[in-house]
């Protein structure tokens, strides 16, 4: 999967990217449900990750037409390893506590939405639609993941130390968002991906609006970790995956 | 100005008897708003711990459409919890002061959330047997005397004819599958059979509340009388699957058109009911959990909210100036 | 719940043209995150077009009033309605 010879392979590899980090993200967020802080709340997460998860199977199917032979989007949900999945590592930061969850929602809705713009316009009348489809449900994600971290930020002494934590731990994944590597350069220049270098600095401003309200502030030097995308990911996603996957592969062959 | 006691009691009875509706602001006997509190608030608890044991399966199904589906399922039961907590409150029942008593081990709710879901087959068995169970309770409460309940009980009905539907359909692809997966469903089926139906309460003769409750028009129909129609609907559609009732004494009575069963186990379920059940003790402390992890953001949003309201003041003060 | 967290009566309307009507509660720490959880809540479904949110401590109600001094005087007044004046076979229109 790491050449990318044929542009069918590229736009597959491209769509895994998006259909990855969003499946991540919804399997999560499946772990705050019957557990967030209250009732509300659980309807409120539990909502997002069904936006999330409509978006990743539109993509993972449309990533698998361009396989051959053709993949499901469950083939490519489960029978799949770690090193072959290809979303940000951002989103496979572990749930830790509300706070840890709200600011990475935060920082991956703030880009999502970016990202959903551009590609609503890629000359691929698919990715067209699927984006300008999941960008509604995106604006809302971020409006909401934004209001939390000004709450956090600006609610308890302790609120405040523990979103601030997350932001610390979190940063250290954003670079990977706007790095453009060859495959993103490839995508950019067929007319179909997004630029993502260029999108950081409307990025960053509206962060830096959000956190300001929060009184939190961006890490000063955070790492540069950007291995997702091309499959080296951490022992969380291991580990999600097993609890994920587990059921499906142990019943080869099985319809659900 | 005021009437007697005995005399407005035998005005509500008669306006329940037209078939009138009671609203929150109308005077009610005692009698009637703790007998809605203990029935609301059980019905409540048992939508709020019956997350737990398909929950556990939201990040364990075996493809992304059934985890879409459960997923929205899950939530529902978030939904219909939130709508019975605010028809409490309708009655000046603060949701707090209720969940205090749940998460104290005091309060009931549903026994069969204290059993475990120990396989995705029984994901599909909550669905389509307890929540089938749950209809046939629940639609003549759609007609509850209670206004608030009532119109609470119309907008679940829809939602668990979904829940319903989605459990049946996960358990006929089982068993349209491997050996495996129709094995799967079998146990899952011998695990639920039972306890589904002790949901609906004790024999009629043992049912404290029932007599009292009928007469207010907040239970419409006998304990018996609903259970004997969810088993007169449920077994064809368990021949349908072609699966085994796991009943020995089953049989239709051709005469009366009706199933008859073995005996219930009254004895577990007392068992159960007084928190001996294999997870009651996890459901509770689960729910525990949750909400003492949760506090320091409730109190987070409250501290944000006073702030944000003093900042509002100043500045209109400022403004006035 | 910490004291200031306040329940918000949510009202909807499914399309223009019809009235918003009462369809539940949410509770909330703020105006914002109330009118967010109404529409998670509600509208999982159906699709509203509008939502309005009061806080409940200050929806005014006739609640406590005696209900016969408010409301029933005005079971009295028929000639107030169309049927209360016989019309003659014959008279059309009216």
């Amino acid at each position: 999967m790491t050449t990318h010879r044929t542009p069918g392979a590229q736009l597959s590899e491209y769509l895994l990217r998006l259909g990855d980090s969003t499946l991540i993200l919804a399997q999560q967020l499946c772990g705050w449900c019957g557990h967030a802080p209250t009732l509300e709340e659980d309807v409120a997460l539990s909502n997002v990750a069904l936006d999330l998860l409509g978006q990743s199977r539109l993509w993972l199917d449309y990533a698998g037409s361009q396989m051959t032979p053709r993949q499901s989007e469950d083939q490519l949900a489960y029978q799949r390893d770690a090193e072959q999945f290809r979303n940000v590592l951002l989103v496979e930061q572990p749930n830790g506590n509300f706070a840890d969850t709200q600011v990475r929602q935060f920082l991956f809705d703030s880009w999502h939405c970016l990202l959903l713009r551009e590609l609503s316009r890629s000359s691929d009348a698919q990715v067209s639609a699927i984006a300008s489809k999941a960008r509604k449900e995106v604006a809302y994600h971020l409006q909401r993941s934004s209001e939390w971290v000004v709450r956090l930020g600006d609610g308890t002494a302790r609120s405040h130390a523990y979103a601030q934590q997350a932001l610390a731990h979190c940063a250290d994944h954003v670079h990977e968002l706007f790095a453009m590597d060859g495959l993103d350069q490839a995508m950019l220049h067929a007319g179909i991906g997004a630029d993502l270098a260029a999108l950081k600095p409307e990025w960053f401003s509206y962060v830096q609006q959000v956190l300001a309200a929060a009184r939190l502030s961006y890490p000063q030097n955070p790492l540069n970790l950007d291995a997702g995308k091309r499959g080296q990911h951490g022992e969380h996603l291991v580990g999600l995956l097993m609890e994920m996957q587990y059921l499906a592969r142990s019943n080869p062959g099985a319809q659900w | 100005m005021s009437e007697p006691v005995e005399g407005r009691e035998a005005a509500f009875q008669q306006r329940i008897e037209r078939g009138e509706k009671i609203e929150s602001q109308d005077w009610m006997p005692e009698g009637y708003r703790k007998a809605l509190v203990r029935q609301i608030s059980q019905h409540a608890h048992s939508e709020y711990v019956g997350m737990l044991p398909e929950g556990f399966w939201l990040t364990r199904a075996p493809s992304l459409h059934r985890k879409c589906v459960l997923l929205a399922k899950v939530q529902d039961e978030a939904g219909h919890a939130q709508y019975l907590y605010s028809a409490l409150e309708s009655l000046g029942v603060e949701r707090d002061t209720v969940y205090q008593e749940l998460l104290a081990g005091r309060a009931k709710y549903l026994n069969i959330f204290n059993y475990p879901a120990l396989s995705w087959a029984d994901v599909g068995m909550i669905g389509w047997l307890t929540d089938g169970a749950a209809i046939v309770n629940q639609v003549p409460l759609s007609r509850s005397s209670y206004g608030p309940y009532a119109r609470a009980m119309v907008r679940i009905c829809q939602e668990e004819s979904f829940h319903h539907r989605q459990g049946f359909d996960l358990v006929h692809r089982l068993v349209e599958g491997t050996a495996r997966q129709r094995q799967m469903a079998q146990d899952a089926l011998d695990r639920w059979w039972w306890p589904t139906l002790m949901v609906f309460g004790p024999p009629d003769e043992h049912s404290p509340h029932s007599r009292q409750s009928m007469q207010w028009g907040i239970k419409l129909y006998s304990n018996d009388t609903l259970r004997q129609k969810f088993i007169d609907q449920t077994v064809p559609q368990i021949h349908h699957l072609g699966l085994r009732v796991p009943d020995a004494d089953l049989r239709l009575n051709e005469a009366s058109g009706h199933y008859e069963i073995g005996p219930i186990d009254w004895v577990e379920f007392q068992r159960v009911i007084q928190g001996e059940g294999p997870c009651n003790r996890e459901r509770i402390s689960s729910r525990q959990r949750s909400w003492e992890q949760g506090a320091w953001v409730r109190e987070a949003a409250a501290c944000h909210a006073d702030k944000a309201s003093t900042a509002a003041a100043l500045a209109g003060d400022e403004h006035a100036q | 719940m910490p004291n200031n967290w306040k329940t918000w009566e949510v009202f909807v309307r499914s399309q223009n043209g019809i009235a918003h009507r009462h369809i539940g509660s949410v509770q909330a720490s703020d105006a914002d995150m109330a009118l967010r959880y109404a529409r998670d809540v509600y509208t999982r479904r159906d699709a509203f077009v509008s939502l309005w949110l009061v806080a409940s401590e200050h929806l005014i109600s006739s609640a406590g009033q005696d209900q016969s001094a408010w409301f029933e005087t005005a079971h009295d007044k028929g000639y107030r309605q169309a049927t209360f004046y016989p019309v003659p076979d014959g008279v059309q229109n009216l």
